[in-house]
């Protein structure tokens, strides 16, 4: 009788046993491979990698299987048109048709490029993003790559991707192509200290790199209601804006996607790139969106955690994967509302505004541990964050006066 | 199984370092460059010092490599053409490998067998930082501040 239900609710053996369902396959599978008669260790090893390595590659190009047409549809939606509707029921098997159109596109090169940077950029930034993927634990005992700096090893391979960025600029040997790379490695630059610091508060009260135990750190429910999210404290929640805008940039998603523009600058540093390689970039920037989205929903959504105490039952890879989805959303939703915007307007807010507010973060924090992590550390770090806030935006208030832009035509 | 890893990463550490130092090509050079970091960071890696690996990557790579990719664009294209051997810069390789050289042979901590090391993790680091090593951090933290104020004051617009 394990199918009982309890009111309701599954039997709590039986959500244990889907929460770890993954796991135990995985383990079954290694032990197939010890009973091997003289299989060392590191081949065990190297087995375990490689299936956490495939694991996430099928989850995650699934998920940019999926993310390229569900965005293409709700953007259609939201312009009141009906997107790809073709190709298989509501048009899902779009990106089928995508990839097998991208695969048999020829593939141009330059004759005055720089083949061989111009061939390993594509594979570097892939590589890049792909890795970064590694250390975001999906579920409970689900972390890739338990590594004791897991925070500080998803920035520093996210940086190695301004130099794949620069390599295809270079190496296209086009100005589009050079002015592009400019324009996202100014930008990317830009954000990468304000990603930084907003994720130091986090770093800061939990005292760890690591993020399982970032994610083990917002377990639990205050007064059994409200999750011990950090999102629910006022420096959480500052910080969480600041750093989904920065990873906005970072993702050169749609209010901060200058580094391409059909009419200024073409498709920037993939200008000169045509057929997988050109595919290969679009899904690094997939990648890397779904890499940042999820960091924010562990360090500050709290991971994998059940947002209310009765619904624990469902397995913790579905929280992951469903703040997930809600984040990419919001990504979507932005895309299809805001118009863009130039790049000074980029540079000054990123150094004018969200810097200072990330540091003001960063102080909240240390009021927030320091008057006792309760309701006392709440408005205390709720009054900085607020004074710092107030006092930026009269500082950095232009006193121009917004109104209806006024079209004077020839008469 | 980890000695034969460091021989491979050491090989591919050395060729990449020697095709950084040859190859005709400045932007060329630059990679193999940043190949040889990437390199000593995996080398770290394999010593347990992860924290060292990833700082490694993130400033000499994110950074540094960046850095020397940026000031390539301001050489003119065709420098790879008149090159001729530069023996000052020989002869200074040669001394900061003797200095090296030396300096390795004469420490004693090559001989700690490395099971008797503690694993070195991130709070310890931080640990060392903020109350042994606080007076040359913060030095650090003031110079580089400098730095960063001059560097802005340098490309500053003059009012008129």
């Amino acid at each position: 009788m394990i199918n009982q239900s309890i009111d309701g609710f599954l039997h709590p053996n039986v959500s244990k046993f889907v929460d770890q369902i993954f796991v135990n396959a995985k383990q079954w599978l290694i032990s197939l491979l010890s009973w091997l008669p003289g299989a060392p260790v590191w081949v065990i090893q190297v087995a375990s990698s490689l299936i956490n390595i495939f694991a996430l590659l099928f989850v995650f190009l699934t998920l940019f299987a999926l993310m390229s047409v569900l965005e293409r549809k709700i953007l259609g939606r939201i312009q009141n048109r009906y997107g790809p509707n073709r190709v298989g029921p509501f048009g899902l098997l779009q990106p089928v048709a995508d990839g097998i159109k991208m695969l048999i596109k020829e593939d141009i090169v330059p004759v005055r490029a720089d083949k061989l940077v111009h061939f390993l950029a594509p594979i570097l930034i892939a590589a890049a993003a792909i890795l970064a993927l590694g250390i975001i634990p999906y579920g409970r005992n689900m972390t890739p790559f338990t590594i004791d700096g897991g925070i500080l090893f998803f920035f520093a391979v996210g940086s190695t991707t301004e130099l794949a960025v620069f390599m295809a600029g270079w190496g296209s040997n086009n100005k589009f192509s050079m002015l592009g790379a400019m324009r996202a490695i100014a930008q990317m630059i830009s954000y990468e200290l304000p990603l930084i610091i907003t994720v130091l508060p986090v770093v800061m009260v939990v005292g760890s790199l690591m993020p399982d135990r970032i994610v083990a750190a917002q377990a639990g429910y205050t007064f059994g209601l409200v999750p011990r999210w950090f999102v629910f404290t006022p420096w959480g929640a500052a910080a969480f804006i600041l750093f989904f805008v920065s990873g906005l940039v970072e993702s050169n998603r749609t209010p901060f996607d200058v580094p391409e523009g059909e009419s200024e600058i073409v498709a920037g540093h993939m200008t000169e790139y045509s057929g997988f390689k050109y595919a290969t970039f679009f899904m690094a920037e997939y990648i890397g969106m779904f890499a940042i989205t999820g960091l924010a929903a562990t360090l500050f959504l709290g991971g994998w955690h059940s947002p209310f105490f009765v619904l624990e039952f469902i397995p913790s890879y579905v929280w992951f994967f469903a703040k997930l989805s809600a984040l990419l959303f919001v990504y979507i939703w932005l895309r299809g509302t805001l118009p863009r915007t130039r790049i000074d307007q980029i540079m000054n807010f990123a150094w004018k505004f969200i810097l200072p507010m990330s540091f003001a973060c960063l102080v909240a924090a240390a009021v927030w541990h320091y008057a006792g992590r309760g309701l006392r550390g709440w408005l205390w770090s709720f009054v900085v964050i607020a004074i710092i806030y107030t006092a930026l935006s009269m500082l950095l208030d232009t006193r121009r006066k917004f109104a209806p832009r006024v079209y004077r035509f020839a008469e | 199984m980890s000695s034969a890893a460091a021989v491979i990463i050491a090989i591919l550490m050395l060729a990449a370092a020697l095709a950084a130092a040859t190859v005709q090509k400045l932007m060329h050079a630059t990679l193999s460059f940043a190949l040889a970091l990437v390199g000593v960071a995996a080398l770290f890696f394999l010593l347990g010092a992860e924290f060292v690996g990833l700082v490694l990557v993130f400033v000499y790579i994110g950074a540094v490599a960046v850095l020397i990719v940026f000031t390539i664009l301001l050489t003119r294209r065709d420098v790879g053409n008149d090159r001729d051997a530069n023996w000052g810069g020989a002869l200074l390789a040669v001394a900061v490998f003797g200095g090296l050289t030396w300096a390795i042979l004469k420490t004693q901590s090559v001989a700690i067998v490395a099971p008797h090391i503690r694993t070195l993790t991130v709070k310890r680091i931080g640990e060392a930082l903020m109350t042994g090593y606080v007076w040359p951090l913060q030095c650090v933290g003031l110079l580089l501040t400098a730095a960063l104020i001059g560097a802005l004051v340098l490309v500053m617009e003059e009012k008129r």
